[in-house]
């Protein structure tokens, strides 16, 4: 603190002093102060992006690219060996992560689309269009949506289309439901009415006013029903009427490999490899829990015991 | 009448109307079926007469509304249609009622969905009574780790792990649950160990920690810090005080997971080739059996509404609280 001071800027020195964090550092800061569980979970969600995008340059072979020997055991040219026609076991995962995943992604934000502007829509007008949503949506949650799901897909037939229409139609039933419930409290608020009076229509409403001060909750449901949509089309792939082959898809590959089981006791390595499938499927739950868990505890404003 | 006795009639009824709603559903879903439906089933060389024999059989001819009321006064008679697979473009027919069908098949579902009950209702209780009693120590930590993890496990994933410890690397259960009438119970019991198994660990994760927290929430209520200050021991506290009031969210929380049961059955069933109604609805599915399916829908969707509805009345009766919604 010398006394000679020859130029004063206020600006140069309170914005020394005030400087907003920027988004990046914001980010970086809640980084490091995250737990080990919700930097593992968000490592593998990155990991999974990156293979699902990177799918074709990673992958040694093509999707279904079909070698004259089945079954074949782990090996430096397999790595993982080779399925019931032959097809090379890595490349499907990998090519797996980018169509499971793929749909799952496709599937939950269709139903975010679906379910959250009629949440919103209901939650505004709380008249008819209220009624009628929420009473459709009481009945078709009154049958468990993975039965639904087989009903609809017997009738119009197991396309990848067909089912990721159907799935993000049951599925936005929940987030009609979330959205409305949250949605309610906000739309009473002073300053909706403030934009009703301006004469704004009912899409600025929703966009601008309700959805920005209802969006933690609704990020959250958003991992919570991606791992649920996940879940459900690894199911009924599994079930053989979801995913169809030559897809390459990891509910679908247990079950083409599920005999390799059998012969554990011989090769352990044969034994795990209809697993690996399924623990990419549960890996990825995991992580998306993890992470979801981590937001929820911050957004909702809890401070840490400790 | 009594304020109990209104609300559950209430609820009695609006169960009913999902019940229709729920069946005109189902009964819409063969609408939907494109026109030709008739030539898929039974082949390029039927004839148009043959065709047009099926379409009678199946009552096209009729407007939708006559049909649904037919339908639901077949089904009320527990007539549930007539199978569409073993019908040929000939004309011959050997195709088998649906009802017929399922019969046998629900035993069989009940029967490992009665069993994964008897295991998994006691068991959960006890977890988690215990988890309550001695709450943060490692006990506490590890049951509630290892019941995280397996309920974001794929049933499926549970299940080969199950068969590849249990069944592959040691010779102890076997890995096929094929069982018919004449199995009997002993060797029955055997062959539906893993099956069993699986379903419990998949359902018994969330009544834990549901009875977990319930008792948990209750132990801060002031007539517990009462009960403990009067010398009860923690035990007793928990057992004697606790408890009681925790009935209530414990049996709601049991009957959604045995409704869940009902959807875990599906997958668990086709792992462990069962001969049970969720792998008869998946292969009507494959086959694009419609009347099968809806059959097998139905009686999904009414054991999941009906243990939903059981749910919300206990509820009701033993928290009284909820008669009088803010």
């Amino acid at each position: 603190m010398s006394e000679d001071i020859q130029t004063y800027s206020a600006t140069a020195e309170s914005g020394n002093v005030y400087e907003r964090r920027s988004r990046w550092a914001k980010i970086k800061l809640a980084a490091r102060k995250s737990p080990y569980t919700a930097r593992f979970g968000i490592t593998v969600i990155l990991i999974y992006v990156l293979v699902a995008l990177l799918a074709p340059l990673l992958a040694p072979y093509g999707e279904a690219q079909v070698f004259p020997a089945p079954y074949e055991p782990w090996s430096s040219t397999h790595f993982f060996g080779t399925d019931q026609i032959g097809r090379d076991i890595f490349s499907r995962m990998i090519y797996g992560a980018r169509n499971t995943v793929g749909i799952a992604v496709a599937t939950t934000l269709l139903s975010f689309l679906i379910g959250g502007s009629l949440g919103l829509a209901a939650a505004i007008d709380r008249r008819w269009i209220d009624q009628i949503f929420s009473r459709s949506v009481d009945v078709l949650m009154a049958i468990p949506s993975l039965i639904f799901a087989l009903v609809l897909l017997s009738i119009f037939g197991s396309t990848v289309l067909n089912l990721i229409i159907i799935i993000a139609v049951l599925d936005a039933t929940r987030v009609f439901r979330l959205t409305r419930s949250v949605a309610v409290n906000v739309v009473v608020m002073d300053y909706v009415e403030a934009a009703k009076l301006r004469g704004e229509g009912l899409g600025w409403v929703m966009r601008r006013e309700i959805l920005p001060n209802i969006l933690p909750p609704l990020i959250a449901e958003f991992g919570l029903r991606f791992c649920f949509v996940f879940l459900t089309i690894a199911a009924l792939s599994f079930l053989g009427v979801g995913i169809q082959p030559p897809t390459a898809d990891w509910g679908s590959m247990v079950r083409e490999n599920a005999n390799l089981l059998q012969f554990a006791q011989y090769d352990l390595r044969a034994g795990l490899t209809p697993l690996l499938p399924a623990a990419a499927i549960a890996l990825l739950t995991v992580a998306v829990n993890f992470v979801v868990d981590w937001f929820l505890h911050k957004t909702s404003g809890l401070r840490d015991e400790q | 009448m009594h304020p109990v006795l209104v609300t559950v009639l209430q609820r009695l009824a609006l169960g009913l109307a999902t019940l229709v709603a729920v069946s005109i559903i189902i009964f819409i879903s063969i609408e939907m079926l494109p026109g030709d439906f008739g030539q898929i089933i039974l082949g390029q060389a039927a004839t148009k007469a043959t065709v047009a024999a099926f379409r009678a059989e199946l009552g096209l001819d009729m407007p939708a509304y006559l049909r649904y009321f037919d339908w639901i006064a077949g089904v009320l008679q527990g007539d549930l249609g007539t199978s569409f697979s073993g019908r040929a473009a000939s004309g011959q027919d050997r195709s088998r009622e649906v009802a017929e069908l399922i019969g046998p098949r629900l035993q069989n579902t009940l029967f490992l969905a009665g069993i994964t009950a008897l295991i998994s209702v006691p068991l959960a209780l006890i977890l988690g009574i215990s988890t309550a009693l001695y709450r943060n120590t490692i006990y506490d930590r590890s049951i509630n780790a290892a019941t995280l993890t397996t309920i974001s496990f794929p049933e499926f994933f549970v299940a080969y792990i199950l068969i590849l410890f249990l069944s592959s690397l040691n010779q102890w259960l076997p890995s096929l649950a094929n069982v018919d009438a004449s199995t009997p119970l002993g060797e029955r019991l055997t062959r539906i160990a893993l099956p069993a198994l699986t379903l419990t660990l998949v359902i018994i994760a969330h009544m834990m920690r549901m009875t977990r927290a319930a008792i948990i929430n209750l132990l801060a209520s002031p007539y517990i810090q009462m009960a403990r200050l009067s010398g009860a021991s923690r035990t007793e506290v928990i057992v004697k005080h606790a408890l009681p009031n925790a009935w209530a969210p414990i049996a709601t929380v049991i009957a959604f997971n045995l409704a869940y049961l009902v959807v875990g059955v599906v997958v668990v069933e086709v792992v462990f080739v069962y001969p049970g109604i969720g792998q008869l609805m998946v292969d009507a599915v494959t086959t694009r059996d419609i009347p099968v399916v809806q059959g097998c829908a139905l009686i999904f969707a009414v054991t999941y509404i009906l243990l939903n509805l059981t749910a919300d009345i206990i509820g009701i009766i033993t928290n009284p609280r909820l008669l009088h919604p803010k």
